[in-house]
Order: C-alpha cells, then structure tokens, then sequence
C-alpha cells in the first residue's frame, strides 16, 4: 500500500489555544480514514490546513512524496483535494447543474455539464437529476450535489465533514457504498465525526485527536465504540443509568396540532398528536428541517395554537404565552443557545433571569430580586458543574458544554412536571452530554415528563422510553424505544407512514436508493 | 496593515470614554470647520462652550439651559428605551407638537376660566396627543410590518402641516390682529407652566425630565420591563422565549416615547414657548436622538448629554452674535457630534491591532 498524504509534526496555534499540536499521521491510497475527537478537538483546524484554507505554523505535509502546501483551496483542488462541508453552499434558487458550475474553477457549458452529472452521479449510484431546482431537494440529495461537485474533479482525497448528521439511516447506507466504491477504485477518503459505530463499519483506520494532540490511532474494525469514545474523551464514560420506574399519569398531551409554516422554507406541524406521561421520556426524531424547530416554539409558547392542543397536567395552554406554560408547569430549553436560551452578551445572573421569574419567584410585584436571581445562578453552576469564573460572566463566553449545562440546568432546577428539549447535546463534548443525560433521566425519575427532540438517534436510543419520528411537520404514532430496529427507525424518519409493518428485508427491496421518499426543504 | 479585531466582552472603559473623545473630535473638527470659515476657532469654540456658563451674559444663559435641557432629556428618555428594543421613533418631532397642539386647544377651549385642573389638563391632553401620534407607527408595524423609522419619520411632516393650519386657523388668537398664532400661554395664568423657582429656568417640565431620568433608571435596571427592553435588543428570540411579546413591545416603546415627547411639548408651549405658532418646533424631537445616544441610552448619562447638548444651543446663539456664525454651522456642530460619536463607537466592540503583512 502507498501513501497518498503524510502529515508530519504540524502545529497551529490561535491566540490562547494550541488548535494543533505536533499532529502526524498517514493517509494510504484508497483507504478510508477516520479523524476522530471531540468538539474543539482540532479536526476543523487540521482539516483546513489539508484544504488550503489555513496555513501551519509548523510541520510539514508530503503527498505523493513531493512536499505539499496549498496556499488556498484552489491550489488544494489542483493537486486533487476535495472537500464536502457540514453546511452546504447551495443557492436555492439556482438548478443542481448551475449550483455544480457556480463551485468550479472553470465550468463546462452548462449542457456537457449536465451529461456528466448524469453520468457520474448515476455511475457512484447517487441519482440526480441536473436541472431540478435545488430549494426543492432533500439534505440528501442537497449532498449529493456537494459530493458530485468533488467528484468531478477526479480528486486523491476527498474529505467529508461530518456528512451523515443530515441523513436518515437508509441514506447513510447509500453514502457509504458510494465512498467504498471511491476507496476501491483508488481515492483516499477522510472522514470526520464522532459518530463511532459508522466509523466502525465504514473506515479502515482511525486517528484520534484530543486537546489538538494524536492521542491514538486504531483499527476501529476491530476496537470497540467505547473504547474509542474513552480515548477520544480521555476518561472512562459512564452510559446513563436509569431506574425504571412506572410512568404515571399523563402530564403533557398534544392533541390535533397544526400550524402553518413560520417563513417561506419552514415546515408546517399537520395534526400532531402525543401524549407523554410522568417519569416518561419521549424522544422526537427526524432529519433537521423536518419540523422540529416549529413544533418546539409551538411547546414553549412562543408560536401560540388554539387552548386545547396543547395540555399540561389536563390545563389546556396552547393559547398561553411562555410564562403562562411555565407557571403551569412545563419548561422548554431550545436548540439554539446563544440568541435563543440565552443572551450571548449577558451575564449568567441575568440569563438564569431570562426564565427563571415566574417559578423561581424572582421578580416582586415587577422588580426583579437580583440577589435572589444570583445566588439562585450560583445553586445552578454549583449543581450542574458549570465551569466557569462566576454569575457575572457572560453566556457567550462559556464554552457550548457548560453553556449547555447551564441552560439545561436551569430550566431542570425549576423543578418542572414537563420539559422540553431540543438537540440537548448538539455540538456538546462527550462528558458534559452523558452528564446532561443522565440529569434529563432523574428528572424523569423523579416524575417530570420529559420531551427529546433530537437528530442523534444514539442519543434517544440511549434515554428515550418512546419513539417517534417527525417527517414533514407529521410525527409518527409513538413506539417502544425498546425492541426498536435502526431499519424500523429508518423507515419512521423516512416518512413511510402506515408501513410499520414493513418487514426489514421487504425494506431493502422496496427502497432502492432512487426512490427514498424526499424529505421537505432544509433551510440553508 | 490595521485590524479590528473584536472584543469579547464590550470594553467598559470605552462605553463611558467614546462619549467624551467624540466631544473633543467634534471641537477640533468644528474649530477647522470655523477657521475655514474665516472665524477664530478658538474664539468660536470658547462662544459655545464657556460663555454661556461663564461669560459676561451668563445670568441670562444660564437659565436657558434648563429651559434647552428639559425638553430634550424628557425625549430622550422615551427614545432610548425603544432605541434599547430595536424600535425606532424617529418621529418624536412629531409627537412634539402634536403633544403641544393638543394640550394647547384643552387651555384655549377654556380660555378665560381661571381652574386648578385646568394645567394638568393640558399635561393629560399632551401626554395623550403625543402618545396616540406614536401608536400610529406603531399600529402600522404590528398590524402591516411597515418600517416605523420611515412612518414615523414622515407623520413629522403630516404633524408641521397640521401644525401651520391650527396656527392660522382653529387655535389662531382671535384677538391677534389677523396674525397667525394662538393667544399666549403665558398670560393665561391658570394654563402658564410657570418656573418653580423663578430666574432659574427651572418649570414643570424640567421637574418632569428630571423624574422621567429617576424613574427610567429604576425601570431599567430593577424591573422586569427594563430587562425585557434589553433582552429584546440584544436577542430577540431569547425575548419571546422569556415571554416577551414582541408586538406589545413595540406598542409600549413608541406609545411611551410618543407620551413623553407629547409631554415635553405641552411644557414647551405652555412656559418657554407660550403660543402655538408654525415656527414652533425647533428640532427638538431630533436632536433628543442624538443626546439618547450621547448619553449611551442610560439614564444618567441622557441627563449629562442633555445638558450639554442644551449648551450647544445656547452656545450657538452666543457665538452668533460673538463670532458671527451662521445658525446652519452650529446644526453642522451638532451633528458632528453624532458622526464622531458613532465612529468612535467601534472602540467600544473592536479594539484595533497592527499586523504585519506577511512577505
């Protein structure tokens, strides 16, 4: 086997943080190779100098025996680099062909463009239809588009960022016979995440970065997930425990919820319908843009319905503002935590403010009680081992883990008969999420009803007591988490509505990769 | 090679030192803008600043100063809590007069009853006037989204118009000879917002300024409503996440700062101003903009940016007759102000670091 690109000692620093410290390692030809760490690991950073985007500060990089420095991604592109990003650089206007030429250094007339894209896109087994307007497409196939745009280049390396954050498992699937089809005919695969059984069933070699450093490379073929997760985390993980307890009566139902969409590529809710009880944790999957954010500011209030969608321990509050369903006793903790859960530039103080008035009793007679407020801030970073200097830092500069916690916490220590989460650990390192999991399970245990709407099926997998999934603003009917298949799972997110029947194997035949059913717009 | 670089937390150094740098840029600039004008810099820059406070004429300047002040800060107040928001009353001009119209006609309907309840009757009618004048910008934006800048920038205009026909039509004196006017205020005792204490400038207005200054710094830094303000400037989803609604937001802010510019007006005609007329207005409603702004939108610092804007005025009209310049150089002063003030606001989030240029 040869060596496609070796990476030699390289370092990279940023005012306070070392993103790379002395970072070697390998890549051969035709392997698939796996770049593995936590969030701020230094992926990213080491990614980008591949690219051409970033320069080292030391160390050297040698492809094909000839030393390698791409000055910016064109030069990368020359020597037969390519990447697919995490988020995609489409136009939702233009058509695939045209959104193809936009990203080329030198685009073909737009008809020669169209044939290859058939061909090659058909040849790798991702079907695209060149003239199709993109804002109508799937994450998918919106993928597709940035993979083809790779692939036209004949390139060496292809590096992918986290590609199957935005795809149902039956994509995934196809994903992964197209880049084992690249490596067998010879390209050299990068592949970033975090997400360990898809490493360990896709690549040949994995490398691990922690704190910027190599901290270990393996075989994931034959190395455990948890093995793999320690070495990335540098600690022994602990998988959340549960104590079963006997769910009680119902404490949050949702009956009939409809809303149109909010903006022009939203989703609208249709009929959603669910009913959680006490001590029980739901888990809401699906694809991003499937409705999720939607159905989220339908709960928390902020995007009202008629009174009697939505229930909280029997009290109908779907015409009720956010303090409103706080007082009757459900918390909501959004996806977004600077701008949404929290404001970026206030302090902890402030923001524990933010929703804690009505249940903390913060405020009298309209007058906010800022020593109560602190020092209830204070219990929060103490009980949630927030790090950070003090109650009056400011949210934005907290890392998004104990950010997270803090959120989390604060909406948990209300003491709440139902929250809602949303991607509680999106973008969170691997510590701070097993211990924002396990706080969402005792809360549970201690009798809340617990909402998680959330794209990391391992993760509801993990916690959830009940699944469903959320496709085009529809939410399946609610099933067992426990004796639940990634197929059946696939084929809720997938929106194969009344097909829960469906035997596995009829699943394979039925769903060839052209026609997976299309999911809705995701917003760019 | 320059680069800004952002700061991670806004440098409070800055928040309190633009203000005054940008005072000493506009001096120096506004002194080159003099001297090419043919005028002693020096003796123009002491005309505004000093001889106001300390010259030969100052027990007659100075009383000016509250008079100047009051309307300005009590303007200023209702603007920065919208400004806060992210809501834009660009129009406080116009609230201005409407404010003063309509407590102008509750005095003149009852011209020549002489009643205890007949003042704060006009205060209500101007308060009123001014805030319903607001809620038309406001109405539009929840009801239509229009852009209340633009609305309520032009009902300026509508207001200035309504202005001139009350001034040669309904509100004109009866006994005024055939010129445009309503009767004066001021010799209607029981109507006249007299000065508290007398050659001190000092009227009900300012009294009302100065408790707007208390009462805005409580609201915004130990209540609910103040937090909410600032919530919803600085992050608008995490307002409605914390119950804001950001409609009755929007209501409040232009309601209220269209209140409080009603009211300045009604002080303004019923004492220093004493009659309706069409050159009623001076620019108040705007220049209350920038003193909002100068003071940071806090409380305190509108008090200190009113005041010193007030100077300017005054120190304009000195350096008229000392120095000789033009009404329109000292309006250019003015906004001088303004510009610096905002240029040097990138201080506040940015902090400026040499590069070198890599060979």
């Amino acid at each position: 086997m040869t060596d496609l690109l070796r990476i030699e000692g390289i370092s990279k620093s940023y005012p306070g943080v070392k993103a790379n410290d002395d970072v070697s390692f390998t890549i051969g030809q035709g392997r698939i190779h796996a770049l593995l760490g936590e969030n701020g690991a230094g992926k990213s950073t080491l990614v980008k100098m591949i690219y051409g985007l970033v320069r080292p500060d030391s160390g050297r990089m040698v492809m094909h025996g000839a030393p390698y420095q791409p000055a910016d991604p064109r030069a990368a592109r020359a020597q037969g680099v390519a990447m697919v990003f995490q988020h995609f650089s489409l136009f939702d206007a233009l058509t695939v062909a045209e959104n193809v030429a936009l990203g080329m250094d030198n685009p073909p007339p737009l008809r020669d463009l169209a044939r290859r894209i058939r061909e090659v896109s058909e040849g790798y087994g991702l079907p695209l239809d060149p003239g199709r307007v993109v804002g109508d497409l799937s994450a998918g196939e919106r993928q597709r588009i940035e993979i083809l745009r790779c692939l036209l280049q004949d390139p060496k390396l292809l590096i992918m960022d986290e590609p199957t954050s935005v795809l149902t498992p039956q994509e995934v699937t196809i994903l992964f016979g197209t880049l084992r089809q690249l490596a067998a005919e010879g390209t050299s695969i990068l592949y970033i995440s975090h997400k360990l059984e898809e490493i360990r069933s896709l690549c040949d070699e994995a490398t691990i970065l922690r704190h910027g450093k190599v901290v270990g490379s393996c075989n994931p073929r034959d190395t455990s997930a948890r093995a793999m997760a320690e070495m990335m985390v540098g600690a022994s993980l602990r998988a959340p425990a549960r104590t079963a307890t006997e769910p009680g009566p119902v404490a949050l139902e949702v009956r009939n919820l409809s809303l149109p969409a909010t903006h022009p590529f939203g989703t609208p809710l249709r009929a959603i319908s669910l009913a959680v009880r006490q001590g029980e944790v739901l888990g809401i999957g699906g694809v991003a843009g499937n409705g999720q954010d939607e159905l989220m500011l339908a709960l928390s209030g902020e995007v009202r319905s008629a009174a009697e969608t939505v229930r909280v321990l029997g009290q109908p509050v779907g015409d009720q503002d956010p303090n409103s369903r706080r007082r009757a006793g459900m918390v909501t903790a959004p996806e977004e935590r600077l701008g949404h859960a929290a404001v970026p530039e206030m302090s902890l103080t402030e923001n524990a403010v933010l929703s804690g008035t009505v249940r903390k009793r913060l405020a009298r007679r309209g007058f906010i009680d800022w020593r109560a407020a602190e020092d209830w801030a204070a219990e929060i970073i103490a009980t949630f081992d927030v790090r950070t200097r003090g109650t009056g830092t400011p949210a934005a500069a907290l890392s998004g883990g104990n950010l997270q916690k803090f959120v989390l916490g604060r909406e948990i220590m209300q003491s709440p008969a139902v929250i809602v989460v949303n991607q509680p650990t999106w973008g969170v390192d691997a510590s701070a999420a097993a211990y924002i999991r396990q706080a969402l399970l005792d809360r549970a245990a201690a009798g809340a009803a617990v909402v998680v709407i959330s794209q990391d099926i391992d993760e509801i997998l993990e916690i959830a007591d009940t699944f469903a999934a959320l496709n085009e603003g529809r939410l399946s009917a609610p099933r067992p988490v426990a004796g639940l298949t990634l197929e059946q799972i696939g084929l809720m997110l997938g929106g194969a509505h009344g097909m829960h029947q469906a035997e596995p194997e009829a699943l394979h035949a039925a769903v060839p990769a052209a026609s997976l059913p299309e999911s809705p717009h995701v917003p760019s | 090679m320059f680069l800004l670089e952002k700061r991670p937390e806004a440098s409070r150094l800055w928040t309190w030192g633009t203000p005054v740098l940008a005072v000493v840029a506009t001096m120096i600039a506004g002194g080159l803008l003099f001297a090419l004008m043919g005028k002693d810099p020096f003796l123009a820059i002491r005309a505004i600043f000093w001889d106001p406070l300390f010259g030969p004429n100052a027990s007659y300047f100075r009383p000016q100063l509250l008079v100047k002040a009051g309307p300005l800060i009590l303007i200023a107040m209702g603007l920065s809590f919208g400004f806060r928001a992210g809501i834009w009353n660009i129009g406080a001009e116009g609230q201005y007069v409407i404010g003063a119209l309509c407590g102008a006609a509750v005095a003149l309907a009852a011209y020549p009853a002489e009643n205890l309840l007949i003042f704060p009757a006009m205060i209500l009618a101007g308060a009123l006037g001014g805030f319903l004048w607001g809620m038309i910008p406001a109405f539009l934006r929840i009801r239509f989204g229009t852009n209340e800048i633009l609305v309520s920038l032009m009902l300026v205009y509508v207001a200035e118009n309504v202005l001139s026909y009350m001034a040669h039509g309904p509100l004109k004196n009866p006994q005024g000879y055939g010129f445009p006017g309503s009767r004066n205020l001021q010799q209607y005792p029981s109507a006249h917002n007299a000065e508290v204490i007398a050659g001190t400038g000092l009227h009900w207005g300012v009294l009302a300024a100065l408790a707007a200054v208390v009462v805005g710094h409580v609201l915004l830094n130990r209540h609910i409503f103040g937090f909410q303000i600032r919530v919803a400037g600085q992050a608008p989803r995490a307002a409605r996440f914390a119950g804001v609604n950001p409609d009755r937001l929007v209501a409040i802010c232009l309601g209220g700062s269209g209140a409080l510019a009603g009211l300045a007006g009604i002080f303004e005609v019923s004492g220093p101003g004493g009659q309706i007329t069409d050159a009623f207005n001076v620019g108040y409603g705007f220049t209350a903009i920038i003193v909002a702004f100068l003071g940071r939108l806090e409380p305190l610092g509108i008090l200190l940016a009113g005041l010193l804007m007030a100077l300017t005025y005054i120190g304009g009209e000195t350096a008229q007759l000392v120095v000789g310049l033009p009404a329109a150089a000292i309006q250019a002063f003015q906004g001088m102000l303004l510009f610096f003030l905002l240029a040097f606001d990138l201080l506040t989030h940015y902090r400026i670091r040499r590069r070198r240029i890599p060979a």
